[in-house]
């Protein structure tokens, strides 16, 4: 291939084509006015989206990779821009989201003068990234970039951050494409030691009460149908964390329900209960374990991860099964006998049958008194025919909607879980209306989370982003309060909040809505968000002082959960 | 036993480049563990730094940490190990005064039964080296400063090196297939 003689800016255009780039959330500013200007040739090349606030150009990006699969990527200035980009960049690395976020910087001259818009990104983001980057010169360009996608994609996924100075993307180089496919410290898929697997299968098959966890690895890996497999042929109940819901779908027989400090009834109690314990692309997060000194102590525990840091680091592990779950999934369950462990399943439902009757069936179909969160969520995931994807905000709406919708296919939930970042749900759900343009994206959030980014209706209106809008307005950052009410005396301190009219600031967009308080109106206000092409604001006022049940108190084991 | 404070010598294998101390220092920051010493230089492959880092810590702690310290990009290896696992030396220089030296038998003694060398003499000071365990280097300049006769005093943080007579660090640095440290099962 001819070398051609073009600026660093250009050449990291070229550089993110040459990485099938085909969207860029962004926002211009001095020091990366340059790359800007080549961009303004390449409108054809990137579907260009001009965000309205830095931290929602980290959120779309990440929406974008979790409902596409690809790499989603950020360009920003420096200063403010790069810091607005923190919180998206922490929550990517929580959420093993690939995002490749390219900031200005100051020229390298003055690099360390506290020159206009200078800060250290690379210091303030290393230990929020995956790998951070200076780029001083135009001839790294090709390198860094290739490096950064090939970091930000394999193995457990993160944010890679790109700091660019002025003086690279103005300056010129001989340009040649690279890709670049190792890194000589990196091991991204660990080659799995068929030593554990059989110990594995062998355990596994000595079973009389399998359990499988299972969460954000087997979608990261691709692994739901090597999963079935396994779940199948070793007839092995199975339950999945928040932000591993659509790894496995909700209507599956083998399917328990969701794990964790909201989850059911069933598999939190049931954690408890097994004999053996398989952990899945799961990372035994606090919200999941709760107390871990009580922590399935009777079982013991296989875990299969990605990433050796996950290996024994709060729960200690029996046999480790390093290595992508796509991979190792298959080869255990080539080991497994056939088996269907009837009478253990059915203690599933017992408990199932207490959960349906104190909370689920009171929270999904009330039929007096305001409307609650519970209700709409189930509504709005059967007006999709339960095919929609789902995107929350933080808060009761996330846990009720995480709960109350049902998930048929995969990389159906993004939701913010390790950092639990209020404002993540408007920008990511902008995001994935075009990671995955063919598919409804339904926004769950609260009158709280939902002005922590509501800026974003700008860019939904401009970009045309399908996304269906729903707000519970309960005039309460709800989640709060509900731990004020039950171990703070219900002293609602801060909690309480006057909300605007919604509606009219989505008209103010032209986004078309519909107010709903009365239950009556619920279901046709529903049905015309779906049917309405395009964006759709739904506000819904729903009870005040609802709580999430069950719930799993702070300090408390996952046997020991109240409902209600 | 996991939750026993000892000393421990972290062995760190990095590339060569720009903010590596940062992000292998970070990682005992954010848990607000105190490096006791820290030596960092280039190690015998090209290209490649070594850390040796010590500090009192519990095994439970050392063990996830170094994993987390292995995990980054451009970290190599990292390996962590016990004071009975290693040898270990540090390189300590007194300066003493050489009027005082001179006039004091006694500074002269200490030299000789410590084994430390004089590396050099003018009229006015005396530098004399030792290499030793922290221990040895520090009662050496508790005797000097009984003297009242030391201008300066300096150690380095430790260099260590495996007991084990089948450990190869640098040689398995880039072998995939080698059980990648300790930590790694
Ligand atoms: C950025 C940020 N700030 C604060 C919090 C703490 N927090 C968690 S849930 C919550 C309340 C959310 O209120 P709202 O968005 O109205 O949702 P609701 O719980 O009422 O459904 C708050 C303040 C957070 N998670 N993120
Ligand atoms: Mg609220």
């Amino acid at each position: 291939m001819k070398k051609e003689l073009i600026t660093g800016g250009e050449a990291l255009l070229r550089s993110l084509i040459n990485e099938q780039v085909d969207t860029i959330f962004g926002y211009p500013g001095g020091s990366i006015i340059p790359v800007f200007d080549a961009l303004y040739d390449h409108q054809k090349d990137f579907h260009q989206v001009l965000v309205r606030h830095e931290q929602a150009a980290v959120h779309a990006a990440q929406g974008y990779a979790r409902s596409s699969g690809k790499v989603g990527v950020c360009l920003v200035t420096s200063g403010p821009g790069a810091t607005n980009t923190l919180t998206g960049i922490s929550d990517a690395m929580l959420d093993s989201t690939p995002v490749v976020v390219i900031a200005g910087q100051v020229s390298s001259a003055v690099l360390g003068t506290d020159a206009f818009q200078e800060i250290d990104l690379v210091g303030v983001t290393q230990p929020i990234s995956k790998w951070s980057y200076q780029i001083r010169s135009a001839e790294d360009v090709a390198w860094a970039v290739s490096r950064a996608f090939y970091i930000a994609s394999t193995g457990r996924p993160g944010p890679v951050v790109l700091d660019f100075t002025k003086n690279a993307q103005v300056s010129q180089v001989l340009y040649e494409p690279m890709k670049v496919d190792s890194v000589r410290s990196y091991v991204p898929y660990p080659k799995p030691n068929m030593d554990c697997i059989k110990e594995a299968a062998d355990l596994i098959n000595r079973a009389k009460r399998p359990f499988a966890v299972v969460g954000q690895g087997v979608e990261l890996g691709e692994a739901h149908k090597e999963l079935i497999a396994f779940l199948e042929k070793g007839g092995i109940p199975a339950a999945r964390t928040l932000l591993g819901l659509s790894s496995l779908p909700s209507e599956h027989p083998l399917c328990m329900g969701m794990l964790g400090m909201h989850g059911n009834l069933g598999p939190n109690v049931n954690t408890n209960e097994c004999d053996v314990l398989i952990a899945i692309g799961m990372r035994f997060s606090d919200r999941v374990t709760g107390k871990l000194e009580t922590y399935a102590k009777q079982a013991k525990i296989i875990h299969l991860d990605i990433d050796n840091v996950e290996i024994d680091k709060s729960v200690p592990v029996d046999i480790p099964v390093l290595g992508d779950c796509k991979e190792t999934l298959p080869l255990i369950t080539e080991l497994l006998n056939e088996n269907c462990h009837k009478e253990w399943i059915a203690t599933f439902g017992d408990l199932d049958k207490i959960e349906n009757e104190k909370v689920i069936e009171k929270a999904v179909n009330p039929t007096d008194g305001p409307i609650l969160m519970g209700e709409v969520a189930r509504k709005v995931s059967e007006a999709t025919g339960n095919n929609a994807i789902l995107v929350t905000d933080v808060g009761q709406n996330q846990m009720f909607a995480a709960r109350y919708f049902k998930y048929k296919l995969p990389h159906s939930i993004i939701t913010s879980g390790g950092l639990g970042t209020m404002g993540f749900g408007l920008p990511a759900a902008m995001g994935a209306t075009m990671g995955a343009p063919h598919r409804t994206v339904c926004y769950f959030a609260g009158d709280g989370g939902f002005q922590m980014n509501i800026q974003e209706l700008g860019t939904i209106m401009e970009q045309k982003c399908p996304v269906k809008m729903i707000v519970m307005d309960n005039s309460y950052l709800g989640m709060v309060r509900q731990w004020q009410q039950l171990f703070y005396d219900n002293r609602c301190s801060w909690t309480p909040m006057c909300n605007p009219d919604f509606c009219k600031i989505a008209e103010a967009y032209g986004i078309p809505s519909r107010f709903v308080t009365d239950r009556s109106e619920l279901d046709a206000a529903i049905k015309e968000m779906v049917e309405t092409p395009g964006a759709f604001l739904l506000s819904v006022v729903v009870r005040a002082e609802d709580n999430v049940m069950p719930m799993m108190p702070l300090g408390a084991s996952v046997c020991e959960m109240i409902l209600e | 036993m996991l939750m026993e404070k000892k000393l421990y010598t972290v062995i760190v294998y990095s590339e060569n480049i720009a903010g590596m101390l940062n992000q292998v220092t970070a990682e005992f920051t954010r848990r607000q563990m105190n490096i006791e010493t820290l030596n960092v230089s280039s190690s015998n492959v090209e290209g490649v730094h070594r850390y040796t880092i010590s500090l009192w810590t519990t095994e439970w702690l050392i063990q996830r940490v170094t994993k987390r310290l292995e995990k980054k990009i451009d970290v190599l290896r990292a390996y962590y190990f016990t004071d009975n696992e290693i040898f270990m030396q540090e390189v300590a220089l007194y300066k003493l005064s050489t009027p005082r030296l001179l006039e004091n038998k006694q500074v002269s003694k200490i030299i000789r039964h410590n084994n430390a060398r004089v590396i050099e003499i003018n009229s006015a000071y005396t530098v004399v080296e030792k290499t030793g365990k922290t221990d040895a280097v520090l009662s050496l300049y508790k005797e000097f400063a009984a003297e009242q006769c030391v201008l300066q005093f300096v150690k380095s943080g430790r260099v260590a090196i495996v007991r084990d007579a089948n450990v190869n660090l640098s040689e398995n640095l880039f072998d995939e297939d080698v059980v990648r440290s300790k930590v790694r099962r």
